[in-house]
């Protein structure tokens, strides 16, 4: 059904194609998604960057297939050689945990806190049928994989004896468990203490080049991006501004969104300045601004705008009039890295 | 006499008082023996991890817990909890919180919210028209005039921290206490506040405790740095000295673990 690779499978493991999702609002339908298009491939680790309201935990949750019951979905998931949007609620529950498995941010939360750790990461197996005296080493086996110690002993804990980063680690023995090709993981160490932070990260990179599990790293955090993803995916509004590989695109980022992010990450093993702040906050999917949504925040649509136009009224910020009028398109700017500025070019984001 | 906040010897428990339900058990120390002297127009960081003791220091500086030992001082007057301090002492010293939505009045208006720090505090209450200090505050601040009449709702997180600040500035503080006050904003805001912070501190003099367990935000605005573990001070140095020669094993961990951008091998 799933392990064996032909070789037509050396495309992407998951092709996310013009995702569209229209929730209902208080004024009527809101586009929380617009349009977003990347790939996850096979054995790669792929990070989702995002501020409040660009969708990117809203992204995980249409791959994963828990969307709001009237949500409204268009485009194309293809995951294989199917196209998950369109995958009967059977077929979905059936791939959700067994072919994608998801981490949450908060495993308190997640964690049923009346089961013991090693029943609830066993899940899977005892559902397909896996003999009850296996389950017990399987158990044993997952968490020694996460590298909890003491495994033997800690299968028999409840969550509550874990602590925070342990819990973490029995939430990703669990997505483990059904031996999925791809994990979704939303802000796994978000919660966590830097030093705890340290480690699952350095779980979850194990197991990209031990195991070849592809993984969506859903994020705010671009130092964790920076250390863990092979390839960026930047929103912004409920749309992609900025794809590509990771290292590429941190170290020479084409739209001034992302340039503003890695500008705004302040240093710890050198000095650095306050960044110059962007001006006001995140755009809200349902007040969307027009043209390209990250107009009014924008510092380059304001150089590139200088001269251009002596029509706007005095006080105001010039703004170019294109991107106010017109939405961008996601262009490739260079072999492998795109982004969805009218004026991306390697020359004009410096 | 001492200028600005000494910190001696402060001990705060939690627990420990034997309930109908359960047994007696010895209480547990949040901050054991921490001194610390934040002086005038003088940026202290505290850092630690959770269970620090860093935020319950930040709270028993504005009165907010009791401590068991110890003493806190301000311009050498003793401070007891908030009921017990003078206003001029409550004034001087302002908390601004991690969660601006949470720490603002829903019900009320942002406005509403400056007024109420006024009738609080008459002494500092605009002499002529409240209408217009409360437009000069908020443009203080960095808010358009129309925020006077909206709720927290209304607003997005960075401004709602914004009304936080200008709230503690309505009644002229002294120093300002921030417990992690940049982090639960997006990224692209946390720079518009620390900008605000840094600016406010020179044109009002302020002194500022800033609570983070954020490094690089610390190295961006901190003079001096103090590190907490399990309700201690480790070690406290100057923020460039911390950086480049940490002494205590604890704080060189905390700087290894530490992430940055650059120097990522992929």
């Amino acid at each position: 059904m799933s392990a064996d690779m032909t070789p037509e499978d050396t495309g992407p493991l998951l092709d996310v194609r013009d995702l569209e999702v229209v929730l209902p609002g208080p004024d009527g339908p809101v586009r929380i998604l617009d349009r977003v298009s990347f790939t996850v491939g096979a054995g790669r680790t792929t990070g989702l960057i995002g501020e409040s309201g660009s969708g990117k935990s809203m992204t995980a949750m249409a791959i994963i297939g828990l969307l709001p019951r009237d949500a409204q979905t268009r485009g194309e998931l293809r995951w294989r050689s199917e196209d998950l949007l369109t995958a009967t609620p059977r077929r979905r529950r059936r791939v959700r945990g067994r072919e994608i498995a998801m981490i949450f941010q908060d495993p308190l939360a997640s964690l049923n806190p009346g089961q013991t750790i090693g029943r609830q990461i066993t899940e899977i197996p005892r559902r397909d049928g896996m003999p009850r005296r296996e389950l017990g080493s399987t158990a044993v086996d997952l968490l020694e994989r996460v590298e909890i110690p003491d495994p033997a002993r800690r299968a028999n804990n409840y969550p509550h004896q874990f602590s925070g980063g342990m819990r973490q680690r029995a939430m990703t023995a669990l997505a483990l468990a059904g031996k999925p090709q791809l994990i979704l993981a939303d802000e796994p160490t978000t919660a966590l203490d830097v030093t705890v932070q340290a480690r699952i990260l350095a779980l979850l990179r194990r197991l990209r080049d031990e195991e070849g599990t592809a993984m969506l790293l859903v994020s705010h955090d671009l130092r964790v991006m920076a250390h863990v993803a092979d390839d960026l995916v930047v929103m912004y509004a409920g749309q992609v501004c900025e794809r590509g590989p990771a290292p590429d695109v941190l170290r020479r980022p084409f739209h001034p969104y992302t340039n503003a992010l890695v500008k705004s990450v302040p240093a710890v093993h050198a000095k650095s300045a306050i960044a110059d702040p962007l001006p006001g906050s995140p755009a809200n999917p349902a007040e969307r601004p027009s043209g390209c949504a990250f107009h009014p925040r924008c510092p380059l649509t304001r150089i590139m705008a200088q001269g251009v136009s002596s029509a706007n009224a005095i006080g105001t910020p010039p703004i170019h009039e294109r991107c106010r009028t017109e939405q961008p398109e996601v262009r490739e700017i260079s072999p492998g890295r795109w982004s969805a500025c009218h004026f991306s070019s390697e020359e004009a984001v410096r | 006499m001492t200028a600005g906040l000494v910190i001696s010897d402060l001990r705060v428990t939690f627990g420990g008082r034997g309930g109908l339900l359960r047994r007696s058990e010895p209480p547990v120390a949040a901050v054991d023996g921490v001194s610390l002297r934040v002086g005038p127009r003088e940026t202290v960081a505290v850092v630690g991890e959770s269970g620090s003791g860093k935020t319950t220091v930040a709270r028993s500086i504005v009165g907010l817990v009791t401590p068991e030992a110890g003493t806190i001082t301000y311009d050498d007057t003793v401070l007891g909890p908030m009921r017990t301090r003078p206003p001029h002492v409550q004034r001087a010293i302002q908390m601004v919180f991690q969660d601006p939505r949470s720490s603002l009045n829903p019900r009320m208006t942002a406005g509403a919210i400056l007024r109420e720090a006024w009738h609080t505090h008459p002494a500092v209450a605009p002499k002529g028209d409240w209408k217009q200090a409360t437009r000069e505050l908020l443009a203080e601040v960095g808010l358009d005039p129309t925020v006077a009449g909206r709720r927290p709702s209304a607003l997005s997180g960075g401004q709602c921290q914004r009304v936080s600040i200008a709230r503690a500035l309505a009644v002229r503080p002294r120093l300002l206490v921030c417990d992690e006050a940049v982090s639960a904003l997006d990224v692209s805001v946390q720079a518009q506040i620390l900008r605000l912070l840094v600016d406010l501190k020179s044109e009002r003099d302020l002194a500022i405790v800033f609570i983070s367990h954020d490094l690089g935000v610390v190295r961006q605005i901190a003079d001096r740095i103090a590190v907490m573990r399990s309700g201690e001070l480790v070690e406290e140095a100057t923020a460039e000295d911390l950086f480049t020669n940490p002494r205590h094993p604890y704080t060189q961990m905390l700087l290894d673990a530490a992430l940055d951008l650059e120097g990522v091998e992929s």
